[in-house]
């Protein structure tokens, strides 16, 4: 009856910092002590979803919206070495029918973001990038509320290989990212899958997220094109006219687009905005996604201030 | 010192991986559960009440080859076969069906029911599909298991079984033929051994009479019930608890008793509750004709409602007169101020539920895709059940008088529903936000309520110790449905609860009566 703002979810849970600058998802470092943080407001929103592969709307839901006011911060360890967290506020509606919607404080993100290796290569600068990190849920909010819970509950641990080339302004990212999802308990004692499982604890399938992003920044300004898939490694499909379940195969792919500006009178302060929308998915909605955010940095080195904060966008 | 950090936090992350990886494994609650060990084999259950035999001898079993004949030595041999080489697999069957037939096949009709409760997806034109029995594979799969189906489904099948294994304990104790392990005693026996006679198997009886309930109820699951079937005979026979013709003559009795079932079910009026347009107008015009504003369905498009004639189908514990004797007075008018005040409790409840309020909604729920409120009980029974080491034709009867309970709570509640065809809160007051999805169909009583009324009662009765548990779970049942914004707290869940525990006395004064106690 029911559906899946996973893709969403998947999002928040996993790339909570996918909509801004310096995050785990793109090649950009910190300085050393520098420590930018900053409020990210989203909405995100979607009529349409996948039941299993099959397209359809449902009148009994009308369109379903989440927003999302996450704190995001980032702190650079060394040049090479950043530290990254993140932690949502979530609150999600359902413009038709009855089903009332959830909020709540939803999962902390860790990260840390690594880069062990550049190096110039023809005109450009090549640069590899590994991003370790884990979340786990900051309440107790329930995942068993699809597609109105505010998340799926789970801890989980990720592992992402980065690859970057820039050349003058223009730059490519691709990334691959493996990962590890914890079981969860909901608060029912049997539920069926594709048979019946009598307990209260589920098995979240694995999964897999590739994403490509590309176009021009230098220290004021930064406009790239993003491409991201996420499969989930297993998992069931919802069956016609059923509700979505948090172990359901959910894959989603979506396109969009960041800015990035710092603003020339104060450099410490950066404005973000973007968005994206799903083109392909499974067991999801088709969400459309958009997204604003102003970073801060402060500089807790000891030397002088540089005149200009480096957002480093080497 | 920086570097060391940065190890020690890739280390952190390893680690929280490698944990996460290697701790996915889920055990079902009744996945190990020991071999049935019955405290007393209830050697007596031949001269119980049934249901619906006349006599225990209603359907005749043949007497069984003597021990001696080398047909016998045969079948002994057999088993000795399967045991010279058993996969993991074999053993894997014989462990999960040692745990008890009467739960297994609870549990497997329970399976089924999660799979098939899911409501038909609407035509182009608005219109809704109804599932035919006569085409079950075809969407609408056939059946929808919604409550009233499943809770008439788990008491045709349990009471079937139930009868079935009265006549087999009567033959038993006629022929008194002993388990092949007493007459071979070189035989390896891979369950606990009893003193029960062996001829009819009581399993393959349970399996048989379960598999011919279940192919009117689940025609179009022939393939797994009849692998379950087969793998239930087998696990018996590689177990050393019965020889073939055992399992031949139980499976026959089985069925013969099931097929008195079916006929009672194919009469028992369950095929025409759907009812038509006409009706479902006649009963929203007769209710506006009492002054009073009619139920409508709250999804879009609007959807008949769920089973508005399954009041009238035959119950099993009391007549069709009693089912209008316990229909409860009316609810509150629609228009007055106590229905006025039932409306904002509602309103007040929902508008800021409290986690724990929230998680006994889910506990309860039971809705789309679940085994229902009846397969609730049915689980929270056989979870105590086993505790008890029953016989299986103890498991028998007390699954068939929840279950027989439940079926009848189902039809007391149905009756009043559309008798009084009374709103929903969130229809009365769109503001209302609920916390679950909002059945399809009238709101006075809450069906929650009754079937946790009488099931609550009955198990009281049987597990005395665990009357006072029992009863707060009701209450926290019926109280689920007012925090989910669904249901009045005091006329619909209140009430609700009432009536169920007065169908549960119906039960209760049946096992006063069976013999069994």
């Amino acid at each position: 009856m029911r559906m899946a703002m996973a893709a969403m979810l998947l999002f928040a849970m996993i790339l909570p910092f996918s909509l801004s600058a310096q995050t785990d998802i793109d090649a950009l470092m910190m300085s050393k002590n520098e420590f930018c943080i900053g409020p990210m407001y989203s909405y995100s929103s979607w009529k349409n979803y996948w039941e299993g592969t099959r397209k359809r709307d449902n009148k009994n839901l009308g369109t379903i919206s989440t927003q999302m006011v996450t704190v995001m911060g980032n702190y650079g360890i060394t040049k090479k070495l950043s530290v990254l967290f993140g932690a949502p506020y979530v609150k999600t509606k359902a413009s038709a029918g009855t089903l009332q919607g959830m909020d709540g404080i939803q999962d902390l993100s860790l990260f840390l973001k690594w880069r062990p290796f550049q190096k110039e290569l023809g005109n450009g600068k090549l640069s590899v990038l590994g991003i370790a990190g884990v979340s786990f849920p900051l309440s107790n909010y329930t995942p068993d509320y699809l597609p109105l819970s505010i998340g799926l509950h789970s801890k989980t641990a990720l592992a992402r290989l980065m690859v970057d080339y820039k050349w003058k302004g223009f730059f490519a990212t691709a990334s691959a990212t493996y990962l590890l999802r914890d079981n969860i308990k909901i608060d029912r004692e049997s539920y069926y899958t594709t048979e019946m499982h009598n307990t209260n604890e589920v098995e979240m399938p694995n999964a897999a997220n590739y994403n490509f992003r590309a176009g021009f920044r230098n220290q004021r300004w930064i406009a790239e094109a993003v491409v991201n898939q996420w499969t989930t490694l297993g998992g069931f499909d919802i069956t016609r006219n059923n509700m979505p379940f948090p172990s359901n195969r959910m894959n989603a792919t979506t396109v969009g687009t960041n800015f990035k500006y710092v603003l020339p009178p104060l450099p410490q302060m950066s404005i973000v905005a973007g968005g994206n929308t799903t083109v392909a998915g499974r067991n999801v909605g088709q969400a459309t996604t958009v997204y604003g955010s102003v970073f801060y940095i402060l500089d807790f080195s000891r030397k002088s201030k540089s005149p200009v904060p480096t957002s480093n966008a080497n | 010192m920086k570097r060391i950090n940065f190890y020690a936090a890739i280390a952190l992350a390893l680690a929280t991986m490698v944990f996460i990886a290697c701790n996915k494994d889920i055990e079902g609650r009744t996945d190990n559960i020991p071999s049935l060990s019955p405290s007393n084999i209830d050697l007596n259950a031949g001269t119980w009440k049934p249901v619906l035999l006349t006599s225990p001898s209603e359907f005749a079993v043949a007497a069984p080859g003597a021990t001696t004949t080398p047909d016998y030595i045969a079948q002994v041999n057999e088993i000795k076969d399967w045991q010279a080489n058993l996969t993991s697999e074999e053993k894997r069957i014989v462990k999960y069906w040692s745990a008890g037939a009467v739960l297994r096949w609870n549990e497997i009709l329970r399976e089924l029911v999660a799979k098939h409760n899911l409501p038909p997806y609407q035509n182009e034109d608005g219109t809704y599909p109804v599932p035919s029995a006569a085409n079950p594979l075809a969407y609408p799969q056939f059946p929808f298991a919604n409550p009233p189906y499943a809770a008439r489904a788990y008491a045709y099948v349990a009471a079937a079984q139930y009868d079935a294994l009265i006549a087999a304990w009567y033959y038993k104790t006629l022929y008194n033929r002993p388990a092949p392990y007493k007459v071979d005693s070189t035989l390896n026996v891979l369950i606990p051994k009893s003193d029960l006679p062996s001829y009819p198997s009581e399993d393959a009886v349970l399996a048989g009479a379960a598999a011919e309930m279940m192919k009117l109820l689940f025609p179009g699951d022939q393939d797994f019930i009849q692998q379950k079937v087969e793998e239930h005979k087998r696990s018996r026979i590689i177990a050393g608890a019965n020889v073939r013709s055992d399992i031949e003559a139980g499976e026959a009795l089985g069925k013969a008793v099931a097929q008195k079932f079916v006929t009672r079910a194919r009469g028992d009026r369950a095929g025409a509750a759907v009812g038509n347009a006409a009706l479902w107008q006649q009963m929203e015009d007769d209710c506006i004709a009492k002054g009073e504003i009619p139920w409508k369905s709250l999804e879009t498009p609007k959807r008949p409602p769920m089973l508005p004639l399954f009041g009238k189908v035959k119950p099993f514990l009391f007549d069709s007169l009693t089912v209008i004797a316990l229909r409860p007075g009316p609810p509150p008018s629609t228009s007055g101020d106590e229905m006025k005040a039932e409306v904002e409790e509602v309103y007040n409840q929902t508008s800021n539920p409290t986690r724990e309020e929230i998680r006994i909604i889910h506990f309860w729920a039971d809705g789309v895709g679940t085994y229902t409120p009846p397969g609730h009980w049915m689980a929270i029974a056989a979870e105590d059940f086993i505790k008890k080491d029953f016989s299986e034709v103890r498991w028998a009867r007390n699954m068939a008088l929840l279950a027989m309970a439940e079926m009848d709570a189902a039809i007391v509640c149905w009756d009043t529903k559309f008798y009084y065809f009374n709103p929903r809160p969130c229809q009365m007051n769109p503001k209302i936000k609920t916390l679950t999805g909002v059945p399809n169909f009238p709101s006075y009583i809450s069906g929650h309520s009754t079937f946790s009324g009488a099931a609550s009662r009955l198990l009281g009765h049987i597990i005395p110790e665990r009357a006072a548990a029992y009863d707060a779970m009701a209450e926290e049942a019926a109280k689920s449905r007012f925090y989910g914004g669904i249901h009045y707290n005091k006329s619909d869940c209140g009430v609700g609860l009432v009536v169920g525990r007065n169908v549960g006395d119906y039960a209760i004064q049946r096992a006063k009566t069976d013999g069994a106690e």
